[in-house]
């Protein structure tokens, strides 16, 4: 543990100065009144493009992502370069589809997507589908941050095995927790800047020197390229083969679709101040996409240099290569920019899902006209109720369980695009034609991840999102994402589904909306304006 | 540019919008980029041009915004 012990102080200090920040951002742009979701949840929907831009980059942009892009890179190889044409092609899909989200949010006061759902078709029902499923797709998210908290924290020396040795992570936790209840929104989009400094220089210093260390960027590609050669696996290597190209297109596709039905990227969307906002950060967010393609290669550094994951856990080595290549102290800057990084999504995952619990189960089932302070309450003790969930589950089970749950998340989160994404543009669909397309969706999806088996981690079922078309009975060894076959059969399925119950008269919901909603903007009248008094 | 005459509705319709399908089209068309040369300072074309197609993106929705604003 000594030899850590530069990284160890580096890290505590950053960590304790942005736990304070955390505190502090309940006066920052202090409202008269912080008992509300709009404000406690949504920061009062006044964020401008800056705040924003750091505050949806730091909500997509996770801890997770920059220890398990580069540990796919490492393992796999291109296949796990997805991440990048993702994170291209989700801004020009969302670009049109959140403006319009915002507006009628901004109309309705609408705090979730199943707020939405519920207005424009007016069923509880499908309103309650969609709100479990963003719960159930993001409670595994969060518990994938403190993965990569513990990553960080194993390099250092001061975690392994034991229940004390798990101390530093649960008092981390219980910091995010305490100033996520007392500041809400506003915790995060003001650590969030601090978190993007970090990672920034962090990086920048990384992809130049260490590749002057380890003899220039065409050896690093020829060290992987030697690695998956000498290996059996089929679809490694750095390039893409015949088989794994559908998978990667369909998952780039996939998961870019998926990305903003997610309830934490609604909330930061939500938050902002206008559609101008929005618009222009859907142009400027890819250059965190740059951050991400330069981190993904951290995965051949890493193997260019030797490096060996702590036990079987492949997400330990980028901090391992930074723990190996950097000064101490630089790599305890390091290690803090992925630590605090894990903190700003965390802390917005955890309010989407209270929002989501408060305003579509609590507000819709127990108490039907709450106060603006009830609603605030209820959403702050379930943002508790769900990080000491997120911890109990990294700590009481094993952590590959999460990982599982995540994968099968981003399938399940795409069964909410029909009623949520599409509803955003036409009503034609029948709200039971919508439960039926969500309800066979789900299934075909968990079917198929379930018949999926990775024998690299002697996983039989749940081994990853790549579903053999050989198991449909065609001839081929081709894979495709299962998310995007499953939103196929949902998508059949809500159609006919549709047809047949107009064909049978079966009563539809009503649609709150109208189509001036859809475009509205700051300064447009809302609906219930007297509510929201405070937060214009 | 839009301009909008008093009284007529907003639109999000222009077609300018059109522009973005080139950055959601392009990243999906492995058979672009799916080879090793030609390199650019070591990296293979796979990783290079799928960067590039970055800056495409971020040419692409800054053009949109402006010419909708």
């Amino acid at each position: 543990m000594s030899e850590h012990l530069t990284e160890i102080i580096v890290f505590a200090a950053l960590f304790l100065v942005v736990s304070g920040m955390g505190f502090v951002a309940a006066r920052w742009r202090r409202p008269a009144d912080l008992a509300s979701l709009n404000e406690w949840g949504l920061g009062g929907r006044s964020f401008g493009p800056w705040i924003t831009w750091f505050l949806i980059g730091g909500d997509l942009y996770t801890a997770y992502t920059f220890v398990a892009v580069p540990a796919l890179l490492f393992g796999a190889g291109a296949a796990g370069f997805f991440a990048v044409p993702y994170t291209v092609i989700t801004y020009p899909i969302v670009f049109l589809i959140m403006i319009r989200l915002w507006s009628v949010s901004h109309v309705h006061s609408l705090v979730t997507p199943a707020d939405f759902v519920r207005v424009r078709f007016g069923s509880p029902t499908l309103a309650l589908l969609v709100a479990i499923t963003g719960i159930v797709a993001t409670m595994p998210y969060i518990a994938l941050q403190l993965i990569g908290i513990e990553a960080v924290l194993k390099t250092m020396g001061v975690a392994g095995s034991g229940f004390l040795s798990d101390l530093p992570l649960i008092i981390a936790f219980v910091i995010l927790a305490a100033y996520t209840y007392q500041s809400g929104l506003r915790a995060p989009a003001l650590i969030a800047f601090v978190k993007d400094v970090l990672i920034y220089l962090v990086i920048l210093v990384a992809i130049i020197y260490i590749p002057a260390r380890l003899g220039g960027w065409s050896q690093i590609f020829g060290d992987a390229a030697a690695k998956f050669q000498a290996t059996p696996a089929p679809n490694d290597g750095i390039l893409l083969n015949s088989n794994n190209q559908l998978q990667y297109v369909t998952l780039a596709l996939g998961s870019a679709l998926a990305l903003f039905l997610y309830p934490h990227s609604v909330t930061g969307v939500l938050a902002s101040r206008n559609r101008d906002v929005i618009k222009r950060n859907m142009s400027a967010l890819p250059a965190y996409s740059l951050l991400l393609a330069l981190i993904a290669l951290l995965g051949y550094m890493a193997i260019s240099a030797g490096i060996k994951p702590i036990g079987t856990d492949v997400n330990t080595v980028v901090p391992q290569l930074f723990d190996k290549l950097f000064p101490d102290w630089f790599a305890g800057i390091a290690f803090a920019a992925v630590g605090i990084g894990a903190l700003v999504p965390a802390a917005i995952m955890s309010i989407a899902a209270a929002n989501l619990f408060t305003r579509n189960i609590y507000r819709e089932y127990i108490n039907r006209n709450p106060t603006d302070a009830q609603e605030a309450g209820v959403s702050k003790v379930t943002s508790l109720v769900v990080k000491i969930g997120a911890v109990l589950f990294i700590l009481l089970i094993d952590p590959q369980f999460s990982i599982d749950l995540q994968l099968i998340g981003g399938v399940i989160i795409l069964q909410t695009l029909p009623s949520v994404a599409i509803g955003l543009f036409t009503r034609w669909f029948h709200k039971s034609g919508l439960i039926a397309g969500w309800v066979a969706g789900m299934g075909a999806g968990i079917l198929m991840l379930y018949n999926v088996a990775n024998p690299a981690t002697k996983h039989e079922h749940f081994g990853g999102s790549a579903f053999p078309l050989a198991k449909l009975g065609l001839d081929t060894k081709m894979t495709i994402y299962a998310g995007f076959l499953a939103l196929a059969v949902n998508l059949i399925v809500a159609v006919l589904g549709t047809l047949l119950f107009r064909a049978l008269k079966v009563a539809d919901g009503p649609d709150g909306t109208a189509p001036e909603h859809y475009t509205a903007d700051e300064g447009d009248p809302r609906i219930k304006d007297l509510k929201l008094s405070g937060s214009t | 540019m839009t301009t909008r005459e008093p009284g007529q509705a907003r639109s999000d319709r222009s077609p300018w919008n059109w522009l973005l399908v080139l950055p959601i089209a392009l990243p999906l068309m492995t058979f672009l980029f799916n080879a090793d040369e030609p390199r650019l300072f070591g990296f293979p074309l796979f990783y290079w041009l799928q960067i590039a197609f970055i800056l495409v993106g971020v040419g692409c929705t800054t053009i949109v915004y402006r010419m909708t604003k």
